[in-house]
C-alpha cells in the first residue's frame, strides 16, 4: 500500500540523508519527498511517499523515531487528508497555438506565469491526477512540453486536531483518536 | 603515574575556564567518568594527544583501530560504562567501522572520538580526509561533526547520553582540527544535554500487562526467552523472580548467557541454531513464550514461518521497531524490561508448572548428546574438552571472551556462565577478530577478573598485532587458540551443504606459541586431553599474560544444527550409534 509520512526534523544539515537513508536501508523506492520549513522554529517538515506493506508502516515509523533528528513521525497511511502537488510545465508555442494552449490551462485552472515569444510558463497544482491530465492533453493535444518541475506530494490531515503537530506542541493527545 | 591534585584536576568541571578544544574534549570526557581510552593517534587527532598529559586518563595504545573500537566495546560489555576510542582522520576512522558495526548489532554503549581534516579543506580530498560521519551513518546509532570548539562539549556529553540510554549503541563524534586548536570557554554543566526522552512509541498498557498476565497463568506449555536485555536493563532478579514463581524454563540466547544462572534448575540452556536439542524442541512445542530483551534474531528462529506454531507470544521489548519484525507478538509490552516485569510480576501468582517442567527435563535426558568426561578418550583433543575444563578449572567466573565459529558455539554449550557479563562475544554481527581486543577491554575494565580469550587459528590472527598491547600495558589475559588447521564454522557448513569441497578453508598459521614468545609472552602448544588441565592450571598461575595452542581434532563439527532455513526442530544431530547422556555430576 502507499504509505504517505510526515517527519518533523530538526533543520540542519544532513538529516535528510538520515531520513532518506532509512528507506534506502528498507530497500524501498521513495516515490516523492517534499522539504519545507514548517510552523515550528528550527523544525522542518518532511513528506515521504513510499510503497510498502502495510504491516511495514509502524515499523518504519519506530524506525523513523529513532534518529536522533527526528521529533515526530505521522503515517497518514489511509487517514482522510488534503494531498497536493504543484508543477510548472514549460511549453513550445507558436502564435497559432498560444491560445490553444491558454484554453487548456483554463479548463485545468492553471495560470500562465510566464510568456515568452516562443514559449510560456504554466502553474498547476492540484491532486497527482489533474496535473498529469494537464501534461497529458498538452502532449497529446499540441505536443509541446519542454519542461516539468514537479513538487512532490504534500498532505496535511484534515480537521482541527489530527495533526501530528498537536503532539509535536505537547498539547494534549489524549481524547483524540490517532488514526491508525 | 600522575599525580594530579584532586581539587585541581575537577575545578574546570565546576568553574567555567577558557581552553582549547582539545582540552574541552578530555575535560569532558573526565567529566562524564571516563577513566580509559583506547586509541591511536594521527596527524587530525594531535592536539588532542598533545593535551592529554593534563588529564587523569589512562590511554591504551591499540595497533589497530579496529582493535580501540573493540576494546572500547568489551570494556562495556564487562563492566557497563560507556566505552571509548579514539582514532585519527582517513584510514584511522575507517578502521573504526568494523567495530562500530559490532557494538551496534550488539546494542553496546561505546563513544568514538575521530579526528578530522580542518573545516577549511572538508570536502576537498584533504589529505587522510574521509566523510567518516557519512560512512558510520547506518552502523551508528546517531554521529556528530563538530567544526568549533563551542560545540565539542555538548556533542561529546550528548554522545554519551544517546550511547547509554534507550536500547544502547555506538556513538561517533568527528572533530575537526582547528576546532580541536581553537580555545572557547568551558561549561561542563552548562554542555549538559536536555533531559532524556524515551522513544515515542514505548507503551505498557494496563490491559496488555493483564493480558499478558491471564496468558501466563493459563498457559500449559510456557517458555521464557531470555536475552541481552536482561542484562541491559538490570532484570536480573526479576527474570528469576518470574521463572521461579511461575516454575517456567527460562531458555537463553546466545548473548543472553549468564543474565540468569547457568546452575539454575530453571535454565534450560541456549536456543537457536546451536542451541541445545530440548531447549528448541521445548520452544516448538510451547504454548506460550515469554521473550525477555530479545530480539528473534534469524539465528534463534530459523525459518519463521514454521517457529512455535502454536505459541502465543508475549514480547517485552525496549524498541518498538523490533516488535512484529521477525515474529508476530499476541501480547507487546514496549519498554525497558525491569520497568515492565516490575509492573507484571504483581499481577502474577503463583503457578504449578511441575509437568511441563518434567516434561522438557524427561526430553533433555533422551536425547542430551554430551557428556564430556565420558566422551571416548581417543587420544585426541576435542574442543569441547578444552571448553569443559576451562568452565571446571575456572569454577565458571572468569570473563571469557570468544571469537566467532565453531570454539563460539563450543564455549556456549560447554563453559556454563553464573555471572551477568562475563561472556563477551560478537553475536550480532559475529565479527571474526573481536576476542583479543574485546578481553583487553574487559581487562582493562576489571583488572581483578580472570581473563580468558578464547578463538580459533583463524580469527585470532585477524587481530593478533594486539598482543603487543597486552604485553605493553602489562595485562594479565589467558588466551586459549582453539587450533583445528581450519576455518572451521565454514568447513562445517562446506561438509553439510557444499559436499565436502573445502575451498579456501584448511588454514596455515603460524606457531602461536613462538609468536607469544616474540611478544614476550608465556605459550604452551596442548596436544592430548591428559595434558590440558595442567596447561590451564600453568596459564592461570603464570604472572603474566599466557598463550595455550590447543592442537584439537580437525574435522569436528558443532552440533547439534539447524540448517539456516530450516524450522527449530529439524536439526542435524551428531552422528554415531552412542548417544552420551549428561552425567548429574556436572
Amino acid at each position: 500500500m502507499l504509505h504517505t509520512f510526515v517527519i518533523y526534523v530538526e533543520d540542519r544539515p544532513g538529516v535528510l540523508t538520515r531520513v532518506a537513508s532509512l528507506f534506502r536501508r528498507l530497500n524501498i523506492n521513495i516515490e516523492s519527498v517534499t522539504v519545507g520549513h514548517s510552523e515550528r522554529k528550527d523544525l522542518s517538515r518532511i513528506t515521504v511517499v513510499c510503497e510498502s506493506t502495510s504491516e511495514a508502516g509502524n515499523r518504519i515509523r519506530a524506525s523513523l523515531y529513532k534518529l536522533e533528528n527526528v521529533v515526530e513521525v505521522d503515517d497518514i497511511a489511509k487517514a482522510p487528508a488534503v494531498t497536493r502537488e504543484l508543477a510548472l510545465i514549460k511549453v513550445r508555442v507558436t502564435p497559432e497555438s498560444r491560445s490553444r494552449v491558454f484554453e487548456l490551462a483554463e479548463v485545468f485552472r492553471a495560470r500562465i506565469v510566464d510568456l515568452a515569444p516562443e514559449s510560456l510558463m504554466i502553474e498547476i497544482t492540484g491532486v497527482e491526477s489533474k496535473i498529469e491530465g494537464l501534461i497529458e492533453v498538452l502532449n497529446e493535444v499540441e505536443n509541446c512540453v519542454l519542461e516539468i518541475c514537479r513538487s512532490g506530494k504534500m498532505t496535511m490531515r484534515r480537521g482541527q486536531h489530527t495533526s501530528s503537530v498537536e503532539h509535536a506542541m505537547n498539547v494534549g493527545l489524549a481524547n483524540q483518536p490517532h488514526a491508525n | 603515574m600522575k599525580t594530579i591534585d584532586d581539587s585541581q584536576q575537577h575545578a574546570h568541571l565546576t568553574t567555567p575556564t577558557r581552553l582549547t578544544g582539545a582540552e574541552i574534549l578530555w575535560a569532558t570526557l573526565v567529566g562524564e567518568g571516563v577513566t580509559d581510552v583506547f586509541g591511536y593517534p594521527g596527524g587530525a587527532i594531535l592536539p588532542v594527544y598533545d593535551a592529554l598529559r593534563k588529564f587523569p586518563i589512562h590511554h591504551v595504545l591499540v595497533r589497530h583501530e579496529q582493535g580501540a573500537a573493540h576494546m572500547a566495546d568489551g570494556y562495556a560489555r564487562a563492566s557497563g560504562k560507556v566505552g571509548v576510542a579514539i582514532a585519527t582522520s582517513g584510514p584511522g576512522a575507517t578502521n573504526l567501522v568494523t567495530g562500530i558495526a559490532t557494538a551496534m548489532l550488539d546494542s553496546i554503549p561505546i563513544v568514538c572520538i575521530t579526528g578530522q581534516v580542518s573545516s577549511k579543506v572538508l570536502g576537498t580530498d584533504a589529505f587522510q580526509e574521509v566523510d567518516i560521519t557519512g560512512v558510520t551513518l547506518p552502523v551508528t546509532k546517531h554521529n556528530f561533526l563538530v567544526t568549533r570548539a563551542e560545540d565539542i562539549a555538548p556533542a561529546v556529553r550528548k554522545a554519551f547520553q544517546i550511547a547509554a540510554s534507550g536500547r544502547p549503541g555506538p556513538v561517533l563524534v568527528d572533530i575537526t582540527k582547528d576546532a580541536q586548536q581553537a580555545t572557547a570557554l568551558f561549561d561542563f554543566e552548562a554542555a549538559k544535554p536536555a533531559a532524556y526522552k524515551p522513544h515515542p512509541m514505548l507503551h505498557v498498557a494496563d490491559k496488555a500487562l493483564d493480558e499478558a498476565a491471564a496468558l501466563i497463568l493459563n498457559a500449559k506449555r510456557p517458555v521464557i526467552l531470555a536475552g541481552h536485555g536482561v542484562m541491559q536493563s538490570g532484570a536480573m532478579e526479576q527474570l528469576r523472580t518470574l521463572a521461579e514463581r511461575t516454575e517456567t524454563p527460562v531458555a537463553v540466547t546466545l548473548l543472553g548467557i549468564g543474565g540468569f544462572p547457568a546452575s539454575h534448575p530453571l535454565n534450560v540452556g541456549m536456543m537457536g541454531m546451536h542451541g541445545e536439542a530440548w531447549v528448541n524442541h521445548a520452544i516448538q512445542e510451547a504454548d506460550l513464550l515469554i521473550a525477555c530483551g530479545m530480539r528473534f534474531d534469524d539465528r534463534v528462529i530459523g525459518t519463521p514461518s514454521t517457529y512455535a506454531v502454536n505459541a502465543k507470544k508475549i514480547h517485552i521489548e525496549v524498541d518498538p521497531s523490533e516488535i512484529n519484525k521477525n515474529i508476530k507478538a499476541d501480547v507487546a509490552l514496549i519498554g525497558d524490561l525491569k520497568e515492565v516485569l516490575d509492573q507484571l510480576l504483581p499481577r502474577i501468582p503463583k503457578r504449578d508448572g511441575a509437568a511441563w517442567l518434567k516434561t522438557v527435563e524427561a526430553s533433555k535426558g533422551a536425547i542430551a548428546v554430551r557428556d564430556i568426561k565420558n566422551l571416548p578418550d581417543s587420544g585426541h583433543l576435542y574442543a569441547a574438552h578444552v571448553m569443559h575444563d576451562l568452565w571446571r578449572i575456572t569454577g565458571g567466573n572468569a570473563i571469557v571472551a570468544t571469537d566467532v565459529g565453531q570454539h563460539q558455539m563450543w564455549e556456549a554449550q560447554y563453559f556454563h556462565h553464573e555471572h551477568p557479563c562475563t561472556l563477551i562475544t560478537s553475536g550480532g554481527l559475529g565479527t571474526m577478530g573481536f576476542a583479543l581486543p574485546a578481553a583487553i577491554g574487559a581487562k582493562v575494565a576489571c583488572p581483578d577478573k580472570e581473563v580468558w580469550v578464547v578463538a580459533g587459528d583463524g580469527g585470532f590472527q585477524m587481530t593478533a598485532a594486539e598482543l603487543a598491547t597486552i604485553v605493553q600495558e602489562k595485562l594479565k589475559i589467558n588466551i586459549a587458540i582453539i587450533n583445528n588447521g581450519y576455518l572451521g564454522m565454514v568447513r562445517q557448513w562446506q561438509e553439510f551443504f557444499y559436499e565436502k569441497n573445502y575451498e579456501a578453508t584448511p588454514l596455515v598459521s603460524p606457531d602461536f606459541v613462538k609468536l607469544a614468545d616474540a611478544h614476550g609472552i608465556r605459550g604452551l602448544a596442548v596436544h592430548t586431553r591428559a595434558d590440558l588441565a595442567t596447561a590451564v592450571d600453568e596459564a592461570r598461575n603464570h604472572k603474566g599474560a599466557f598463550l595455550l595452542n590447543f592442537m584439537v581434532e580437525q574435522e569436528d563439527s558443532v552440533y547439534p544444527m539447524i540448517p539456516a532455513g530450516s524450522a527449530l526442530h529439524e536439526m542435524i544431530r551428531r552422528p554415531g550409534q552412542n548417544p552420551l547422556i549428561e552425567s548429574a555430576e556436572d
